[in-house]
């Protein structure tokens, strides 16, 4: 209870500062949409591509890859913004599992949001070939998630290392590859229309995934944070 | 546990295995198969690398979580050590799994998942020892990278041995297809190939122990100075 209770208190921080100051958001949002935009023009160089066979395949990938270096890029900053006083101020006040838990969540409901945006904008531009729109919806929502849980422990790793973006891209890409598969796969089928209850054992995978990193971190996070 | 690494029986015994192994595994005769001939000796030789990776990436992991909950840095070497014998072995093991692919499938590399999957978690053992260099002082890395190895070794494991099982790999094993201890080996093989496996084991953990007594030496010299 009492670890719920602070964790309750840092995400209201975590939300309240990016509320203030709207940075992490405005510039991951901005991220995407000049990337979808670049995107959009370098494909339409080449005439006729969006009637060709390959079209759904490209679009559905590529989005995947916008989505995967805009989480990225806004996760690193979780643990990196930090300054070292406050987050020894943090370590004196709360427990380190209800940080990493605040930490954990706070870029979950930020990257399901920007992802949710990034798909509206990214429909807006490329034509729409989603079959099953539920399931995709679905299946960036888990994305968004997983991604989230996964790089906030990386970054936690990364921050405590040193030299912030580099070891953060070479430490989280071998761990996100599996996961970006499964979802590439789930988001396709989902996009083909294909039967509903074929991409349940995916999404089981997935949850699991999640399920394991979260307790893997809240494990190992207490030996992480002290110096 | 630590006297064990200086008895010399086992090191004996892994060397006779070995040795046995590679006589018999060239000599005795193996069923006769399409396509894969010959070739089926491979499995002498290739799987035994990855259950010796395996097994040393799991006794780096034990060290590092023993190094987290006391702090002795002789653990932390043992978990490093560890893993780059284990890197090692890992290089073997993808390259003679290569080489049989190149005569079963065609290809040296086809893009088959398990070899994918094998790259991907190749590349988790790169970041950790990447992640090493990248800290200074010796504790705060001992910890760090010690939290890392627990991390990854659960992700090498879903990429090695659960992704490609789900996939249409062409791997013996995956993707539907039976492995061979099912239906392609006999009994021959058989007393081949376990003991290759027990003998490979314990040849990494040999390696590992010696690469760690090397380390424990430079470390004494060191703070002698």
């Amino acid at each position: 209870m009492e670890l719920l209770r602070q964790t309750g208190y840092l995400l209201r921080k975590e939300i309240l500062l990016e509320w203030r100051s709207k940075y992490a958001f405005n510039g991951v949002l901005l991220y995407i949409v000049s990337t979808v935009f670049v995107c959009y023009i370098s494909f339409n160089l080449t005439p006729g591509f969006t009637q060709s066979n390959g079209y759904p395949v490209v679009w559905n990938v590529l989005f995947w890859i916008i989505i995967l270096f805009a989480s990225v890029n806004a996760i690193a900053k979780s643990f990196l913004q930090e300054s070292r006083s406050r987050l020894l101020y943090y370590y004196t006040i709360a427990s380190p599992q209800a940080i990493i838990l605040s930490k954990t969540v706070y870029n979950a409901m930020l990257m399901t949001l920007l992802s949710l945006l990034a798909l509206v904008v990214y429909a807006l531009f490329f034509n729409n070939t989603v079959g099953d729109a539920l399931y995709y919806f679905l299946s960036v929502l888990v994305g968004s998630i997983t991604f989230s849980t996964t790089f906030t422990m990386v970054s936690a790793i990364a921050a405590k290392a040193g030299n912030g973006g580099t070891l953060m891209a070479v430490l989280s890409f071998p761990v996100i590859i599996p996961v970006i598969l499964l979802l590439i796969k789930v988001s396709k089928s989902a996009m083909d229309g294909v039967e509903r209850s074929l991409s349940y054992g995916n999404f089981g995978i997935l949850a699991a995934i999640n399920v394991m990193v979260v307790a893997v971190a809240l494990l190992l996070f207490p030996y992480l944070w002290r110096d | 546990m630590m006297k064990f690494i200086y008895q010399s029986w086992w090191k004996i015994g892994a060397v006779v295995l070995i040795i046995y192994t590679i006589i018999a595994g060239f000599l005795i005769p193996v069923p006769a198969l399409p396509i894969l001939h010959e070739t089926i000796r491979n499995v002498y030789f290739h799987v035994p690398m990855w259950m010796a990776m395996f097994v040393v990436f799991g006794i780096s992991v034990v060290y590092s979580i023993k190094y987290l909950s006391t702090g002795k840095e002789e653990y932390d070497l043992v978990a490093i050590e560890s893993v780059n014998t284990g890197v090692f072995f890992y290089v073997l093991g993808l390259l003679s799994g290569m080489l049989w692919a190149r005569f079963t499938w065609g290809e040296f590399w086809s893009n088959d998942p398990k070899q994918n999957s094998a790259a991907i978690a190749f590349l988790l053992y790169c970041a950790y020892l990447v992640l090493r260099n990248s800290i200074d002082e010796e504790q705060k890395r001992a910890r760090i990278s010690a939290i890392y190895n627990i991390f990854a070794f659960p992700v090498m494991v879903v990429l090695l041995f659960i992704l490609p099982r789900m996939t249409d790999s062409l791997h013996p094993g995956n993707g539907g297809n039976p492995a061979f201890g099912k239906y392609d080996m006999d009994n021959m093989m058989r007393a081949v190939f376990y003991p290759a496996c027990i003998g490979w084991i314990f040849i990494a953990i040999w390696i590992a122990t010696l690469r760690y007594r090397i380390r424990l030496i430079e470390n004494k010299n060191l703070t002698s100075i």
